[in-house]
């Protein structure tokens, strides 16, 4: 843990002349999930998407580090070395799970995917690692051939996650992971992944517009306004005792039940 | 023949046969890799091999001898009507017997018979890229050859085992070639797939609808993709041929009656014809001699 493991410098992106987030910083280490909290349009997803390399930012770095220790700049990574990290090294969790399982292909092939893409070519295994993580996803086993179609929404999402951390990830990035799921779904989803994260060390970055996804799941937070990000710092400081005018606000206006 | 317009040989313009020699070799110098070309209309619907005609017009010459098949026969619509669209607009000698040809256009198989040097073998092909039903974006499925991203190849074979106990599919079974580019052996058998290994032959594959070109050069790794514990296997079939008792050949079903009355022939009918010329005779078979 002596060194970070993302390091992001003045990231800014432009969609023409309209603000898609500017002048962001901030480093991520090893085993932590920085949850990035603000209202729609605030650029959480720009953000997102720009550290993810899925865009590419108008000006600014993200320095990543990579399992031989060197240090990248994503945004220079040829596209074979780029697409590489994203399928092995990285997890991307969409909010809507059609967007990142193949709904056509069976759990078992949307989890082993990955693997075969990085060059298993034994069925057994593939399958036997597959069963494993829907196990630990709490998918039931006999599951395994049915397609994503026929599952929940909460299945689904679940699935989704197994087969992002199938490889092994050290950096997961996720966009409104308990988005669109009913609250006890939801508390059930968090719950595994709190576990999982835990478990298994990984960093992870979570943007959400749900302060409860946040306080459980993060241990840093940022509030993003208009693109910039106003406030900064551990989840229980920013929730607890919110400094920004905007962030008083946010918090205040989430219903206690 | 004063009533019939004047084609040029070939029907092809120079310019075009240029066109396509030029994507052919291109497509030689990368074996398995799918090269765009200028596709033409043909005097003929797509479906009917209008990629193969236009690589077959591309190479032929004045001496060249033509067979066409057409799921392995000399004699149905298609082989019938591609060989006398030939004859005619190039005046090139056709055949059914493979050893006398030096351009063979195919629809679905190999030829029985191996290929010899010199041989060149014209695949029509349908759908070109491998990878079109599980990406259907071009885009992608090509940055996906590009940087060899092959693992989505096996996702299929994966969802075949997971279905059916074993992989099942049965044609346009996935290759690669030259450990580089995975390609579809266009709609052959799989039980053909192993004759593409290391052929003596030219093989040319043509899409007319889609556009594309590539080929498998004489002498070149042609392996069928597989998984370690479920290994790449040929079908197998349980009698000979009916007609000529020929085994280790692929065999149509042929249905007799309408009460369950089948037999089972040589798909390849010009090796059918051999073998029982040679006085080879299968259950259901006549000697030669007795017609």
């Amino acid at each position: 843990m002596s060194e970070p493991l993302l390091r992001v410098d003045n990231l800014t992106k432009y969609y023409g002349s309209r603000l898609g987030c500017a002048d962001v910083s901030f480093e991520l280490w090893p085993g932590e999930v920085l949850a990035i909290v603000g209202e729609s349009g605030s650029g959480k997803t720009t953000l997102l998407n720009s550290l993810s390399a899925t865009l590419e930012p108008s000006s600014g770095r993200t320095l990543y580090r990579m399992r031989d220790g060197q240090w990248r700049n994503i945004y220079e990574l040829s596209e074979a070395e780029r697409r590489f990290l994203v399928r092995t090294d990285w997890g991307f969790v969409h909010q809507n799970p059609a967007d990142g399982l193949r709904m056509t292909v069976s759990a078992g092939a949307n989890v082993g995917e990955r693997l075969m893409a990085v060059g298993d070519r034994h069925y057994g295994r593939i399958r036997e690692t597959a069963l494993d993580w829907l196990g630990r996803v709490e998918i039931a086993a006999d599951r395994i051939d049915d397609q994503p179609r026929a599952f929940s929404g909460g299945m689904r999402q679940r699935l989704q996650i197994a087969r992002n951390l199938v490889t092994g990830p050290r950096l997961v990035f996720m966009d409104e992971p308990t988005g669109g799921l009913d609250v006890s779904v939801q508390a059930r989803l968090l719950d595994l992944l709190r576990g999982l994260v835990g478990e298994l060390g990984l960093a992870a970055i979570v943007v959400t517009h749900d302060l409860a996804v946040a306080r459980l799941l993060s241990h840093r937070m940022m509030v993003m306004k208009d693109g910039y990000v106003i406030e900064a710092g551990l989840t229980d400081r920013v929730l607890d005792d919110p400094r920004e005018p905007y962030t008083q606000l946010l918090v205040s206006s989430f219903l206690q039940v | 023949m004063t009533t019939l317009p004047q084609y040029n040989f070939a029907y092809l313009d120079e310019q075009t046969k240029r066109m396509i020699r030029r994507a052919i070799l291109k497509a030689i110098a990368i074996p398995g890799y799918q090269v765009p070309f200028s596709s033409r209309e043909m005097p003929m619907p797509y479906g009917w091999g209008t990629g193969g005609v236009q690589v077959t017009a591309s190479i032929i010459g004045p001496d060249d001898v033509l067979k066409v098949i057409d799921q392995g026969a000399d004699d149905t619509t298609n082989a019938v009507s591609i060989r006398a669209f030939f004859a005619k607009v190039a005046q090139v000698e056709t055949t059914t017997h493979t050893s006398d040809a030096t351009i063979i256009q195919t629809r679905h198989r190999i030829p029985e018979k191996a290929l010899s040097k010199g041989q060149v073998l014209v695949y029509q092909v349908p759908i070109p890229e491998p990878l079109r039903f599980l990406e259907p974006r071009e885009t992608e499925t090509r940055k996906m050859h590009a940087l060899e991203e092959y693992g989505l190849m096996h996702v299929k074979l994966y969802e075949d085992i997971a279905r059916h106990g074993r992989i099942a599919t049965t044609y346009a079974y996935p290759v690669k070639v030259e450990g580089r580019y995975v390609m579809d052996p266009s709609p052959t058998p799989k039980f053909d797939n192993p004759k593409m290994h290391m052929s003596e032959a030219l093989q040319l594959f043509g899409a007319g609808r889609e556009h594309r070109i590539y080929a498998v050069p004489p002498h070149t790794e042609v392996v069928s993709l597989d998984f370690e514990d479920h290994p790449f296997a040929i079908q197998h079939f349980e009698q000979p041929c009916a007609l000529c008792g020929a085994e280790q050949v692929y065999l149509d079903e042929v249905i007799l009656d309408d009460r369950g009355g089948h037999m089972y022939v040589c798909s390849d009918t010009d090796h059918c014809e051999e073998r029982r010329a040679a006085g080879h005779v299968g259950d259901l078979g006549v000697k030669e001699a007795a017609e």
